[in-house]
């Protein structure tokens, strides 16, 4: 029975990976192999540079990287500033603003493109980095996350500090953000995985090579009309997620830990 | 007001000024255009009434994005929350390579949905695809799988499941953890049988995390097109076009936004519905603390 199980579980753990063990498969060989699996097909990067010279790739890698980067740092500041306001203070109409945060959860700014669109053409920061990052840097996930870790810290600890004369921002800075510390990198880790990986935002706010990031700039490119072939796709698609993959194979442990650490609410 | 309410707002001010910015004002914007027609030029647009929504009513295109999005909602959802129970079941039991079975089951997750979505293009291709070199070898006709209205919705499907089930085992494989092992150990020396330990103790202490990923699936399936922009572009005949990517083609391919803002207030209206059960998940959550 168990080994039954054993060999289920195996059959559907090689269903899982053999798309994209084909994806690779197809990405390190001549075009004429792209499904045809031979073993003595010849291993190429060719694909690799094709992609890479078609298309200004390192702009986008670092449009992506200066992105994630943002939008992790905006997020980090105002999440802990709003978290720690909603765990630690009074104030009137606390409650109210609350459920006005997490109102996000439900209606995140992928399904406001229209009037964030707008918004943004009103400001005057159409086809900008900003313009992909702002309206997600208040992030009612992250301002929830980090109040529930900030209530689980004994208030004696806050009171020791305050008695040594500490003001409300460096008992934050030396008492509540290093007993988080767990929770920040989860917290990271789902941020960057998420803004690496957004694409209809980014695809409707940029439209050119200075602002895009490299999920659009994959859209851009696989979708010209001048018969690209499909190796050459396959391998600007394994390369547009070869940052986060090669990340995660190397630190699965954490990065599933990081998850599930940020799933418990 | 007191110093500690000051402080509170003060602290509270950055994100809660972007919150109002980029999530409350649009949804009020939303509502407000939405009775509105589309802008012309610098003119402020004119106050129409409901003709948006009537519009809307005799759109085709709108029901079908509808219908298709709770099909497509139907028919992943349950599979994908199947699949990741059993996934969570598996790597958390004993069984003999369950690091590796985790690497597997949730790589599609860290991989963006447009790169799985390129991916499983090419399988799908007609001709060149890895899928009509099976079927052909078989001995099975040709067919286009993303060019038939028949199994083009089917196909986008699969790719949705595939890139969430291992997502939602994270949050089994969580509640799994949490479960005290001293309850399987009882169950084990009373001579209870696996399948009754797994039925009568561990599904309805998951019962929570089951309504919490359902709640996160229904909101995902409708905010996530990414696979449709680039597989199918809502096509054949719109068989795939979902109530998002709707909107995305009003809004920014035929930059009708009065339209568009009525669309999407049924889009926030279905999200809604997703929060009131959020709501009775929690209050469902404390009578099982």
């Amino acid at each position: 029975m168990l080994a039954l199980e054993t060999a289920a579980a195996w059959l559907l753990g090689i269903l899982w990976i053999l798309p994209l063990a084909y994806a690779v498969w197809t990405a390190f060989h001549p075009s004429e192999f792209s499904a045809r699996f031979v073993l003595t097909a010849p291993l190429t990067l060719e694909n690799f540079a094709r992609a890479w010279e078609a298309a200004p790739f390192a702009r986008y890698f670092a449009n992506s990287f200066l992105l994630v980067t943002m939008v992790l740092a905006g997020q980090l500041v105002l999440c802990t500033l709003a978290a720690y306001a909603f765990a630690r203070f009074d104030f009137p109409g606390k409650d109210i603003a609350f459920v006005l945060v997490l109102v996000q959860l439900m209606v995140m700014p992928d399904v406001l493109i229209v009037e964030n669109y707008r918004t943004m053409s009103r400001i005057g920061l159409l086809d900008s980095i900003p313009a992909i990052g702002l309206p997600y840097v208040a992030s009612a996930f992250g301002i929830f996350l980090l109040r529930q870790t900030f209530k689980t810290v004994p208030r004696e600890l806050d009171e020791a500090a305050r008695v040594e004369g500490a003001g409300p921002v460096a008992i934050l800075m030396k008492v509540y953000v290093p007993l988080a510390k767990p929770v920040y990198l989860a917290y990271g880790l789902v941020s960057v995985s998420y803004h690496w990986n957004n694409f209809l935002w980014p695809l409707i706010v940029t439209n050119s090579v200075g602002s895009r990031p490299v999920t659009v700039g994959l859209q851009v490119f696989s979708s010209g009309d001048q018969g690209i072939d499909w190796s050459v796709i396959t391998a600007a698609t394994l390369m547009t997620s070869a940052p986060l993959l090669i990340a995660f194979l190397l630190f699965q442990r954490q990065f599933v830990q990081s998850f599930m650490r940020a799933g418990i609410r | 007001m007191s110093r500690q309410a000051i402080t509170g707002w003060l602290l509270l001010l950055p994100a809660a000024a972007l919150l109002a910015l980029f999530t409350h004002w649009p949804i009020v914007g939303t509502l407000w255009d939405s009775f509105h027609a589309t802008p012309k030029g610098a003119n402020p647009a004119p106050f129409v009434g409901l003709e948006n929504y009537q519009v809307m009513v005799a759109d085709e295109v709108f029901w079908k994005s509808l219908w298709n999005n709770l099909w497509f909602a139907l028919g992943t959802i349950p599979v994908s929350i199947a699949l990741a129970l059993v996934m969570a079941l598996w790597v958390n039991s004993a069984m003999r390579g369950r690091t590796w079975l985790r690497v597997a089951f949730f790589t599609p997750t860290v991989l963006p949905m447009i790169a799985v979505a390129n991916i499983w293009l090419f399988f799908f291709t007609p001709q060149y695809g890895l899928l009509e070199k099976l079927t052909t070898a078989l001995g099975f006709a040709t067919h286009n799988w993303l060019g038939s209205e028949s199994t083009a919705l089917a196909c986008v499907m699969i790719v949705a499941v595939w890139k969430e089930a291992g997502f939602f085992m994270i949050f089994y494989l969580a509640a799994l953890q949490s479960i005290p092992p001293s309850l399987a150990e009882a169950a084990a020396l009373e001579g209870a049988p696996r399948s009754w330990y797994l039925r009568r103790v561990v599904l309805p202490l998951l019962m929570p995390t089951t309504l919490f990923v359902l709640v996160n699936a229904v909101i995902n399936s409708f905010r996530l097109v990414d696979h449709i922009v680039v597989m199918t572009r809502g096509g054949p005949n719109n068989a795939t076009s979902l109530l998002l990517f709707h909107v995305y083609q009003v809004g920014f391919s035929f930059w009708d936004t009065g339209y568009a803002a009525a669309l999407t207030v049924v889009l926030l209206a279905i999200l809604l519905l997703a929060a009131a059960g959020q709501f009775f998940f929690l209050d469902r959550k404390v009578h099982y603390q």
